[in-house]
């Protein structure tokens, strides 16, 4: 009955969403390429996808660990920076996964290009600019505050104030009318003056 | 293969059960509306029986979609392109709803499952009020209902049929699968019930202590299963993703967080309202929001805008017709609320030290952490959209802002239970707290001088862990007055004390719990990146962990290499570990599988990397001291939830049941 009914380009669409190719959708405006290869492609051991993602959350991070032994650095106190900074960059092919948590191809390269600058000396911040030089804020995890990110980093602390604000009011309120008339009161104040 | 054309298929079955179940919604959404209108009995007692009828034909379709996936038949697209002959039963029965199309039918079934339970159970309830609530209902049902049959009908066809399916994702063959969606949907959907009613009461212009007396059994459903759901989705991804990550604050797993932080909010001030009058409006407006964050989430998962905005563009269709569904609802019910709920009476005054207070100030806080939440979800979308800008908000975002806003709540926590309504004594409470806070100062102590006092977040952590354990068997403790009077005493007041008085006790206990677990297992973990040769060792917390070697094994669906290993404790063997990487054939993709040991509430946590070019096996090995509590504290919270539930006076159907008695003993 609904055989023809799924236009193509749907079906298509879900093909390759059901396919793991998902992340090839990814090309990003403003993000400069990365430096080895032109488009980054993602095995099909990451699986792409929101089909049955509503509930998993999982199926859109990639099964196996991303940081390889080879990767390590030698000296725990830098691998342990490396790690920590890693953990702040997005991988800019995946869905929010930071690049110490995924397995893409150039995840391998940033942990790679984040250990380099290390071992040569920058500081983590200097490390962390570096990356925003070439690929923008879009890979910081962490957005800077700025006026375009002010909504974002203010909401919390404005409902905050804003909710403290309207229930100590609305309790001051309560307390005057405790003060003043009775809500029958009132309904009969109403009606008089609608009389009048 | 069944379904042939010419024999009677169950897909067309329960394609035409899906039109019938449609049209019942509608009878529903619209009939005893009119009948209140008219004041027509008859036609308001609709509302009685068609949710039944309609749940019932929901659950056709939903079997005969079962039944398709179970019987491999490929002609079905869904089946096609989500299962496999292959796969194990379970599998093929679970696959129903690990995909799109299947998942929203399940959607609609617990839905109209809900709506069923108002009519069964609800007879004790004012008919306009239940038909109102029913008709809402029936408004949200018919609205999906309506999506899946234009847009993502699970029953579409495939002519000629393929030979073999394409294999559910690799990802999804878990008996998470099995368990996780079912419940995060009877939670997320659960609150519809408590969103009908508040438009239902927004309807009729009036809510009363009734009203939430009716609303929060529901609420309280709906968030056990939530919270059920997130502990079980979240351990899923631990075990299932090889890395041992258990939140990621990912946008879909936000999707089902801010619900369950709206729908929080809403059970404490359900309770307010229920037994003081108070903040009526305000626990409308909640049951309205906790709802819509469920829509919400619905809408960022399933027209794929979170995956990109580009294919959001690319198939617009379901998005588009999820956000009319959403604006819809969300508009329409916020609407109805500028206009009526200035109407309302706010009753029951209070001293900002107070009980009331103090759930006001559980309510400040939950709200302001949703909010967080959802701009976190929503700002990168929003900015791209408006500003092209790309930004990205990750953990590291709400490590800085979700987190500081949840600290001031849980320190607060304790005292809650034990101020008194209107007017409390906060200086008293703190006193009944010293031994909370003398446990709480101690973990604090003994944590800095355990680690060598390197930072303060541990200690703190513990401390506000242990704070909210102490606190909540203080508040028991308090209860049944322990050690103030007589043993006999205290155990009759124990068996006495209120179920729902007990579930506040353990459900703040499992917080506490939680707690715990979340601060043991971030700061205590340990963790080796090693590659292993066989005959190697890796120490991981007291154990040593010798690799012995891989071996092949095969799967119905699947091939595997698994790697040995040999656990051992100061020199003595005590199990052995088999974690594995598995290749799925039907889709070309592999997984891999954690090998997971739990010793008391800790746990090792193994997972295998890539082979490296020497031949040697990368290994990720890491022991997660007490990492099991997350889960465990969630599961004590549903249980409290649960106990809640049991409450006599919350029982389904209680005070007819009552006034019946009470009726039987005055004849008697």
């Amino acid at each position: 009955m609904t055989t023809n009914t799924t236009p193509l380009i749907l079906r298509r669409f879900f093909t390759s969403v059901v396919r793991g190719s998902l992340c090839s959708h990814l090309t990003m405006r403003g993000v400069k390429k990365p430096r080895r290869g032109g488009m980054v492609h993602l095995g099909t051991r990451r699986l792409g996808g929101f089909i049955g993602a509503f509930f998993l959350a999982l199926a859109l991070l990639s099964p196996a660990f991303a940081v390889q032994p080879d990767e390590q650095l030698a000296d725990p106190v830098l691998e342990a920076r490396a790690r920590d900074i890693s953990e702040g960059l997005r991988c800019l092919v995946c869905q929010n996964q930071s690049i110490d948590d995924s397995n893409a191809p150039l995840a391998r390269d940033l942990r790679l290009l984040v250990r380099e600058r290390l071992e040569a000396g920058d500081s983590d911040q200097e490390v962390r600019d570096y990356l925003v030089a070439r690929y923008g804020d879009f890979i910081l995890l962490k957005p800077p505050f700025a006026w375009r990110t002010l909504l974002l980093w203010l909401t919390p602390l404005g409902v905050l104030v804003v909710g403290a604000i309207v229930a100590f009011s609305r309790r001051r309120r309560g307390s005057r009318e405790r003060e003043g008339l009775s809500g029958d009161e009132e309904e009969a104040l109403a009606r008089i003056l609608r009389q009048e | 293969m069944s379904g042939a054309i010419g024999t009677l298929s169950v897909a067309e079955l329960g394609h035409y059960a899906l039109v019938l179940a449609l049209a019942l919604m509608l009878v529903q959404s619209s009939v005893p509306l009119i009948g209140i209108r008219w004041r027509d009995e008859r036609l308001i007692a609709v509302s009685g029986t068609t949710p039944i009828v309609g749940f019932g034909f929901v659950a056709i379709a939903f079997a005969a979609l079962v039944a398709a996936h179970v019987t491999s038949d490929f002609s079905v697209l869904n089946v096609f392109e989500n299962s496999n002959s292959a796969q194990p039963l379970l599998f093929k029965i679970t696959g129903v709803w690990g995909n799109h199309e299947g998942s929203m039918l399940l959607w609609v079934l617990i839905l109209s499952f809900f709506g069923a339970l108002v009519a069964g159970f609800g007879s004790n309830l004012p008919s306009a009020l239940r038909a109102r609530a029913l008709a809402v209902q029936g408004w949200i049902g018919s609205a999906f209902l309506i999506f899946i049959l234009l847009t993502s009908n699970p029953f579409a066809r495939l002519d000629p049929a393929p030979l073999q399916g394409r294999d559910l994702n690799p990802i999804l063959q878990d008996i998470g699968l099995a368990i996780h969606p079912p419940l995060l949907y009877l939670g997320y959907v659960g609150f519809s019930i408590a969103f009908s009613f508040a438009v239902a009461a927004l309807l009729e212009g009036r809510t009363d202590a009734a009203w939430a007396r009716w609303v929060r059994p529901w609420t309280l459903v709906a968030w056990m299963f939530l919270t059920a759901g997130i502990a079980m989705g979240s351990y899923w991804a631990y075990y299932e993703l090889g890395w041992g990550g258990w939140w990621f604050w990912d946008p879909v797993e936000n999707a089902s967080f801010m619900p369950w932080l709206a729908g929080t909010a809403l059970l404490h001030s359900a309770v307010v309202m229920e037994k003081r009058g108070a903040l009526k409006v305000w626990t409308v407006l909640l049951a309205i929001l906790t709802f819509s964050l469920s829509l919400l989430g619905t809408f960022l998962v399933r027209s794929g805008v979170l995956t990109s905005v580009h294919a959001f563009a690319t198939d617009p269709t379901r998005g588009v017709f999820i956000l009319a569904i959403l604006m819809l609802f969300i508009g329409g019910a916020l609407a109805l609320f500028a206009i009526r709920a200035p109407e309302m009476k706010q009753g029951g005054l209070f001293a900002p030290i107070s009980r009331e207070g103090a759930l006001v100030f559980n309510n400040l806080f939950l709200v302001a952490a949703v909010s967080t939440v959802f701009v976190g979800t929503l700002y990168p979308l929003a900015l791209e959209a408006l500003a092209g800008d790309k930004i990205s908000v990750g953990a590291p975002f709400f490590h800085l802002t979700f987190v500081p806003l949840m600290i001031p709540l849980l320190l607060a926590l304790p005292f809650g239970p034990l101020l008194g309504w209107k007017r409390g004594d906060l200086l008293g409470a703190a006193q009944r707290l010293g031994a909370a806070m003398a446990a709480a100062i101690l973990a604090a102590v003994a944590t800095a001088v355990a680690t060598g006092a390197k930072g303060a977040l541990a200690p703190f952590g513990l401390a506000l862990g242990v704070w909210i354990l102490v606190g909540s068997l203080v508040d028991l403790a308090e209860r049944v007055a322990l050690f103030r009077a007589p043993a006999r005493i205290t155990l009759s007041r124990l068996v006495g004390l209120p179920r729902s008085a007990l579930g506040t006790v353990v459900a703040h206990f499992g917080m506490g719990v939680c707690v715990l677990g979340i601060v043991t297992a971030s700061a205590f973990s340990t963790e080796e990146i090693v590659a292993m040769k066989p005959g190697d060792t890796v120490d991981v917390g007291a154990y040593t962990l010798l690799f012995q070697g891989n071996a092949p094994a095969t799967g119905p669906n699947y091939r595997e290499e698994r790697a040995l290993f040999v656990v051992s404790r100061g020199g003595k063997q005590e199990f052995s570990l088999a974690p594995a990487k598995r290749f799925y054939t039907a889709r070309q993709s592999s997984t891999t599988e954690a090998a997971i040991k739990t010793i008391g509430f800790s746990q090792i946590y193994l997972s295998l990397g890539d082979r490296m070019e020497n031949g040697a096996q990368a290994v990720r090995a890491s022991y997660k001291p007490l990492v099991t509590l997350i889960w465990l504290g969630a599961l004590v919270m549903a249980f409290g939830g649960a106990l809640s539930l049991s409450d006599r006076r919350l029982r389904v159907g209680a005070p007819r049941r009552a006034a019946l008695r009470k009726a039987a003993e005055a004849g008697a």
